[in-house]
């Protein structure tokens, strides 16, 4: 015990004696491991963020996007390119169809941006062109008034279902059901409002924000399209997705005429999928972004094997000393290793601190800007942190350690 | 025959590098009892040190038997060495190697860390005491060695040679550092400690210094030219007085 607590002490005073030298030496440890405990941290909140908000819409969900899908690859209207493959005539082929009773409901989509006007007030906002199901599709809820009804999806009328926040740009106060805006300089009448829902998920506009008007009106009037950008179906059972998928791409295959699976020119995806595929997407990013929080433990690691070198050049009378009077290699080897652990173990402690504040005050900041952001610190990533450090210790130090013991006392003793 | 605690035969020491090679010790033989005081003197680059670091376990001889209490050292460890410098040698510098920010008991205390016999840490705070109170010490145990005067150091280094019990103390230049005033306690304290019964082997440049010692072996050019024991040196001065 002596003989541990004794070199502890010592390398303590040692640190003391050249605060700035030890301070700059730890904080090169501080700033990596709270780089590890922040991206765990932040990695993590954002990840459960965006997955709660995928659920949020429901996961029973299956999309079916037009264009081919590479393997386990985004399809490509993901990356904004406009595939007409898919119509309204397919929707109603997969509705139709008696084959597949686990299907609820289905709706179809169409998606753009434009400018919107109120009295005085314009702005541009994303339009959803959609079928009457969607209230019951999106687990949807209305403030006030009503979503459209089929008769409306089918005659091309202009009646509008503004988002939550949409509606307080462009009404404030007052009540919108019952108002007028202009799309696109065309008259809408507002029928409803929906409730507020923060985000309407991965691959839907953010809800809020967007205004609503039935298919064909968004169709023919606005955009001067005849596709669909996408459907989605509500499935009863979420664990049943794989048969409807297979289900409703047979049906997809008849009405598109396609003899060969090669040829699909659609692609269906579900929400465990979906939510799967974010995951791996953000796990790679946090890799990476722990490999680039690796590299500072790194230079601090080198940082203690630098400044451990300058050491025991400066204490090699120390080493001489301790070597006359019974030391052997593995003590001097020791007391060493005792140093840059300390040193490291103090960078260590602080860095985990500093990393859990910084996430905390993240945490409160997204809050403030409105996200549902979780405070997440897994035990896993202070574990990690810990054992990091006092491995960096270890492993910066037992070079310079070595180096110290294999001076000969005698040489060092004669040092000046 | 009598048992020696140190039996040097022939002893060379050489120091090599590219070009140059220095004999640093030639050909030293000696034989050292329990109880002597020893001056190895000479001037600077004689080889005095050297030996004594050889006879200290410090350094290897390159050629020679070093017998230490009957037992050749040529095949001990590097571990038996260390040993044998915390349990049988004690060492005192010029320079005294004091730990700067370790207090005086600390410093004293240092060798018995690296002590492998077992001790509980009351006898050990008993050997620092009694130690420091051989130098007299004991009121400073709790002052930094930084706060010492040179003669005090020496002192406090003094007891930390002693704490261990070592059957010999080397002292390399021990007063080198030290205004005369201070030397001369130092000296005496040494003296002390061998009419006690502990063995000593002093290094030195000075005379003066040496003539504390009861036998003193005269280096030059890593050669002994002199042993000679000081009672000895004193009846040939007295008889080249009566001449």
């Amino acid at each position: 015990m002596l003989q541990f607590l004794n070199p502890v002490k010592i390398s303590y005073r040692n640190l003391m004696a050249s605060k700035l030298r030890s301070l700059l030496t730890i904080v090169g440890i501080v700033i990596g491991v709270a780089a590890v405990i922040i991206i765990f941290a932040v990695g993590k909140s954002a990840q459960k963020l965006i997955v709660d908000q995928i659920q949020g819409v429901g996961s029973n969900l299956i999309a079916v996007m037009p264009g081919a899908a590479e393997d386990d690859g985004p399809p490509a209207t993901i990356m904004g390119i406009s595939i007409t493959t898919l119509t309204y005539s397919d929707l109603k082929a997969i509705i139709n169809s008696t084959g597949i009773p686990e299907i609820e409901a289905g709706a179809g989509y169409v998606d753009g941006t434009v400018g919107i006007s109120q009295k005085d007030v314009n702005l541009n906002a994303s339009l959803t062109g959609t079928t009457a199901s969607y209230m019951d599709v999106e687990n949807a809820a209305l403030l006030s008034g009503r979503f459209f009804n089929i008769d409306e999806e089918k005659n091309l009328s202009r009646v509008v279902v503004l988002g939550n926040s949409i509606a307080r740009d462009l009404f404030e106060k007052d009540d919108p059901v019952g108002g007028k805006i202009k799309i696109k300089d065309q008259n809408f009448t507002v029928i409803g409002v929906l409730e507020e829902r923060s985000s309407g998920g991965f691959g839907v506009a953010d809800q809020d924000g967007a205004v609503f008007i039935p298919l064909k009106t968004a169709q023919k009037l606005i955009l001067g399209i005849e596709h669909l950008g996408y459907i989605r179906l509500k499935i009863s059972n979420s664990e049943m997705s794989e048969l409807v998928e297979a289900e409703v791409a047979s049906i997809l295959r008849q009405e598109h005429n396609i003899q060969d699976i090669a040829n699909d020119d659609f692609t269906i995806r579900d929400q465990a999928t979906t939510v799967e595929t974010l995951n791996q997407i953000t796990d790679v990013l946090r890799y990476f972004l722990l490999a680039v929080g690796s590299i500072s433990l790194l230079v601090g690691g080198i940082g203690i094997m630098n400044i451990m070198l300058i050491v025991i050049n400066q204490r090699m009378r120390e080493i001489g000393l301790r070597k006359a009077i019974g030391a052997r290699d593995t003590d001097i080897i020791i007391q060493f290793l005792i140093e840059t652990v300390t040193i490291s173990s103090i960078g260590g402690i602080v860095g985990i601190f500093t990393g859990v504040v910084v996430s905390f005050l993240v945490s409160m900041v997204a809050g403030a800007m409105g996200y549902t952001w979780s405070f997440i610190i897994s035990p896993f990533s202070i574990i990690t942190a810990v054992l990091i450090s006092v491995a960096i210790g270890v492993i910066f130090g037992i070079y310079p350690a070595k180096k110290a013991a294999k001076i000969s006392p005698m040489e060092s003793l004669r040092y000046e | 025959m009598a048992s020696f605690l140190i039996k040097a035969e022939n002893i060379d020491k050489i120091y090599s590098n590219e070009s140059v090679e220095t004999r640093a010790v030639q050909g030293v033989s000696f034989n050292l009892t329990e109880g002597e005081f020893v001056a190895i003197m000479g001037p600077s680059g004689s080889g005095k040190s050297t030996l004594m670091q050889i006879l200290g376990f410090l350094d290897y001889p390159t050629e020679g038997r070093y017998l230490f209490r009957g037992k050749d050292t040529k095949n001990f460890s590097a571990d038996e060495l260390a040993k044998i410098r915390n349990e049988e040698v004690g060492f005192v510098f010029q320079t005294f190697n004091l730990l700067p920010r370790a207090t005086v008991l600390e410093n004293v205390e240092l060798p018995l860390l690296y002590d492998t016999r077992k001790s509980n840490k009351e006898e050990n705070t008993q050997k620092i005491k009694k130690a420091l109170e051989e130098v007299g010490m004991v009121h400073r145990i709790n002052h930094f060695s930084n706060q010492l005067s040179g003669g005090e150091r020496q002192r406090v280094a003094i007891a930390r040679a002693l704490v261990n019990s070592p059957a010999v103390v080397f002292a390399d230049e021990p007063t080198g550092n030290l205004d005369s005033k201070s030397g001369i306690q130092v000296m005496k304290i040494l003296q002390d400690l061998n009419n006690e019964g502990k063995t000593i082997i002093l290094v030195t440049h000075e005379g003066y210094t040496a003539q504390h010692a009861k036998r003193i072996l005269q280096m030059v050019d890593g050669q002994i030219i002199k042993d000679e024991s000081i009672a000895e040196r004193r009846m040939a001065d007295g008889e080249k007085e009566l001449k």
